[in-house]
């Protein structure tokens, strides 16, 4: 199947003075990312912060410009930000923010503001915009009467399912949607996640999902992709790589997910400092906190090999199964 | 508005708003309602000038000049020339008026409109933004403005023009302030993220959210444009006869102070009373619209 | 430090030099300057001789590169009606300006400052009402009437002092009250805000937590950071002394700069207007120069973050 979505060797990177008078040094914040998203799927992204999946997020959209590699989107390179194309290209492809309160205009009013796309985009004659809105807003579960109110007026879950509205008001066909869950409470949490898995089987929407949150992530992701200091460290279908993780990375994340009814046992607790892009560490960057590390681990950068069917890592310790280099 | 309501029947919104301004008003203390209403008959009488005007400006009644004030026919008394002191007053408030609401008017888009390039492009423009902003600090806008009413001599429109410079360093700085926060993250990102041009992002969506911002800057610049004016024609620089503005009556009444204060303190008490009723005014409004603004 | 100073200097040279081809632009713009120096009747030679005399026959760029050469040599032109050079006219004006000016700013500093400083630590107090009440009149009476005003009163009603000119001491009472009082209003309401911000900062309740003497602590901790902003008015006042000396000369016929500027306008006297013109836009910028630095004296944070 065709892919919608490739990017190619991503790299940000970003000036950063360190004190008043320190020489500006560059950061990786997204170092050589490549990834495909098919029609339809989604795609889960876990990383801690500081890891570049936001970065990484508003480069597949063209928000931000990637400072090599490329994202190709339906088959076209992505146009530059600002431009009337890539304007024009929001119609196919949206993105739900983590803040819903941020994200909307507190002067107009939520129906206002679902149809704006439809305004802009002019995907629908005029005379169809309010029953369009009314349709959308019965999809993510908004009460007809609430499209009166102002974004203070409602609750975080009700203003994000506004955003999500509004952002499947032209019907896209990709959604990147980054940690659009973890400002609302975790009992909301559910509810909207599992309501952007009806939406997305509904309109065969492909999702590009954003978190640091595993089990948010395990609930909606068809595929999951492990971020570390800019870069994938393993990727590999959901239901895979909660089994048999590999890389020790997403060993202890995975670890940590509690399992309804299982003690949480063989633990792995992840040691040192938090990772710091301004401050990489040389080789494998996990390997300050990785309990296999060795010296190649210190001196050389793993490179993200197909480690199994339809799955990759990045780790000195994950040895290629042989009948994965055959196929 | 809580979640307590979440269950009420809808109500239409202007309805809430009228219900809201009546509460307001209640509240409203003795001085600032004295502001208002002063307001409000100023701009009545600028608007009815010509119908409530008892003589013509320029007509003269050589026999009673230097009338006192408070003596029939003429109510305020008469100038050097026999003119009714009322009539000029009248126009006087007109003239002041238009000219200080049609350079407020222009300042504010002027400098919004600057503000908002700044914000939108940044880099160079920003700088040439900041520059003339200097500028303007630099230089007194009175030194100003006399000097280029000196070039080019005074006119009515060059007046209003010129006045429209006044403050608008004001609202470039609010607007390019507020819409960068917006741009930066928040509603005006995400707009911009649905597709929308930058025309539809500035002007739908951040100029009405820094718009009650920017009213209230208003109400800090005119009070300044008026006194700016009567500045001028009071030195003869501003309006120019025959017409007449408050200042300019100033000007023209001090040769006669000694015998006819009258002429004089008439149109520095409209002066005294307008600016005081708009500062008053303006300060409850900064405070119920804008508490951020001081 | 040093990097502060000379982003502030590099500003205030290009806020002189954009002051310096406003003034060019709006001379050019007016009119040809050989018409209006030699006037309307001058025949058609002198006309031409003018302006090759004066490089008007050049292109504008080299016009205006000699226009600001001749500037910075201190060369403003010659006044059209006394043909003396324009600057010394000025100069010889500038000692009666300061002689309103200077004891008007002190009076403003001398009562502004300690009243809004008395009325922000006795809040309600009639000195508070006060100056409340005289930063309005100081907002909303203009200097011009607030000029004919005490002439009106002291001059016309009660005959002790007069009304214009130059001649004693007694003639500069009035003109510096009606420059300084609504400065003094003004520049209490200031101070008066700036002390209650300060009063009310978490660091001021510390310290009388601490113990300290209340006297101590208005001393040592709320005054020093309350001078920041009073710092920028006050430069700002210093800066407009001219502008206000404009309308207060005009009204007690007082011959300073501010009288010279006005008539220099109703004559059209270009070379002396322009000189007055970026003289006090020099001063300005001076000002606001110095309190800029006095900023990054009094709190070091704004140092830092401008160097950015």
């Amino acid at each position: 199947m065709a892919h919608l979505l490739e990017a190619r060797d991503l790299v940000r990177t970003y000036q950063v003075r360190r004190g008043l008078l320190g020489k500006p040094t560059p950061v990786r914040a997204v170092d050589g990312v490549s990834l495909t998203v098919r029609p339809g799927e989604t795609l889960g992204i876990v990383g801690e912060s500081g890891s570049g999946k936001s970065t990484l997020g508003r480069m597949l959209l063209g928000i931000d410009a990637p400072q090599g590699g490329d994202v190709v989107f339906e088959g076209q390179a992505m146009p530059e930000f600002g431009t009337p194309q890539w304007r024009a290209l929001r119609a196919r492809m949206q993105l739900v923010y983590q803040d819903p309160l941020a994200a909307l205009d507190r002067r107009l009013t939520i129906a206002q503001q679902i149809g704006e796309p439809l305004d802009i985009h002019k995907v629908i004659p005029k005379e169809h915009r309010a029953a369009r809105v009314a349709e959308l807003m019965a999809a993510v579960g908004l009460r007809p009467d609430q499209g009166g109110r102002y974004p203070h007026e409602l609750s975080g879950g009700q203003r994000q399912r506004a955003v999500i509205a509004r952002a499947l008001a032209s019907r896209p066909k990709l959604l990147v949607c980054d940690e659009p869950v973890s400002a609302l409470d975790v009992s909301i949490q559910a509810q909207v996640v599992n309501m952007l898995r009806d939406l997305q089987d509904m309109n065969n929407i492909a999702m590009v999902f954003i978190s640091h949150d595993l089990k948010v992530v395990r609930n909606i992701a068809d595929r999951v992709a492990v971020m570390y200091l800019g870069r994938i460290v393993e990727e590999a279908s959901s239901d895979v790589i909660f089994k048999t993780p590999l890389h020790p990375y997403t060993k202890a994340l995975v670890s940590s997910v509690p399992v309804p009814g299982k003690m949480l046992e063989g633990r792995v607790i992840l040691q040192g400092e938090p990772p710091n892009p301004a401050n990489r560490p040389s080789g494998c960057a996990f390997h300050p906190r990785c309990s296999l590390a060795n010296d190649l681990c210190r001196s050389r950068v793993p490179a993200l090999l197909v480690a199994g069917e339809g799955r990759t890592a990045a780790c000195h310790m994950v040895e290629a199964p042989a009948d994965a280099v055959a196929a | 508005m809580t979640i307590a309501d979440t269950s009420a029947p809808v109500t239409p919104d202007h309805n809430t708003v009228l219900s809201r301004m009546r509460r307001a008003l209640r509240q409203v203390p003795f001085s600032v309602g004295f502001g208002i209403a002063w307001l409000a008959g100023m701009v009545l009488i600028a608007i009815f000038a010509d119908q409530i005007r008892p003589y013509g400006i320029t007509a003269m009644d050589l026999r009673s000049r230097l009338a006192l004030p408070g003596t029939f026919p003429h109510l305020l008394g008469t100038d050097e020339l026999g003119r009714d002191v009322l009539s000029r007053l009248i126009q006087s408030i007109r003239m002041s008026l238009v000219i200080a609401f049609g350079a407020t008017i222009i300042s504010a888009i002027f400098g919004t409109t600057l503000g908002f390039l700044a914000a939108k492009f940044r880099g160079v423009v920003e700088h040439l933004v900041l520059v003339l902003a200097d500028f303007q600090a630099a230089l007194p806008f009175l030194i100003m403005s006399i000097a280029i009413l000196a070039f080019f001599g005074s006119s009515m429109s060059l007046l209003i023009v010129l006045m429209g410079f006044y403050g608008w360093e004001r609202y470039a700085r609010i607007a390019r302030g507020l819409a960068i926060s917006a741009s930066a993250q928040g509603y005006a990102a995400a707009v911009v993220q649905l597709g929308a041009t930058p025309m539809r992002v500035y002007l739908k969506h951040i100029l009405p959210n820094v718009a009650s911002t920017l009213i209230v800057s208003m109400t800090l610049t005119f009070p300044e444009i008026i006194l700016m004016e009567s500045g001028l024609s009071f030195l003869g620089l501003g309006v120019q006869p025959p017409e007449t503005s408050l200042g300019n009556m100033v000007g023209f009444g001090r040769e006669y102070l000694t015998r006819a204060p009258w002429i004089m303190l008439a149109p520095s008490l409209v002066i005294m009373l307008t600016t005081l009723s708009i500062s008053l005014v303006g300060d409850w409004l900064r405070d119920k619209l804008d508490p951020t603004l001081r | 430090m040093i990097r502060f100073i000379l982003t502030r200097l590099l500003r205030a040279f290009i806020t002189i030099l954009a002051v310096i081809t406003f003034a060019f632009v709006v001379l050019r713009m007016s009119g040809d300057p050989a018409q209006v120096m030699l006037g309307p009747d001058a025949p058609n030679d002198t006309v031409l001789a003018f302006r090759a005399a004066w490089g008007l026959d050049q292109p504008l760029w080299v016009q205006y590169v000699a226009y600001i050469k001749s500037i910075f040599s201190g060369d403003f032109g010659v006044s059209m009606r006394d043909k003396a050079s324009a600057i010394q006219l000025v100069i010889e004006r500038i000692p009666a300006t300061l002689q309103l000016t200077i004891p008007a700013l002190l009076l403003k500093l001398a009562i502004g400052i300690p009243a809004g400083i008395y009325a922000a630590l006795h809040r309600q107090s009639i000195i508070d009402r006060g100056v409340i009440f005289g930063a309005v009149l100081g907002f909303t009476i203009p200097s011009f009437v607030m000029g004919l005003l005490l002439v009106l009163l002291f001059s016309v009603i009660l005959g002790v002092l007069p009304s214009g000119g130059q001649d004693t001491w007694q003639h500069g009472i009035l003109p510096t009250l009606t420059m300084s009082i609504g400065g003094i209003g003004i520049l209490a309401r200031f101070s008066r805000s700036a002390m209650i911000e300060v009063m009310g900062q978490p660091f001021i309740r510390t310290a009388s937590a601490k113990g300290l003497r209340w006297k101590d602590v208005v001393w040592s901790h709320a005054l020093p950071n309350a001078a920041v902003p009073i710092v920028t008015i006050v430069g700002f006042m210093v800066g407009s002394l001219i502008a206000g000396a404009v309308v207060v000369e005009s009204i007690f016929s007082w011959p300073g700069i501010g009288r010279l500027l006005v008539v220099s306008v109703t004559n059209r006297d270009l070379a002396v207007v322009q000189c007055i013109l970026l003289m006090v836009a020099a001063t300005m910028v001076v000002s606001n120069l110095v309190v800029d630095l006095l900023y990054g004296w009094l709190d070091p944070r704004l140092r830092s973050q401008s160097a950015h």
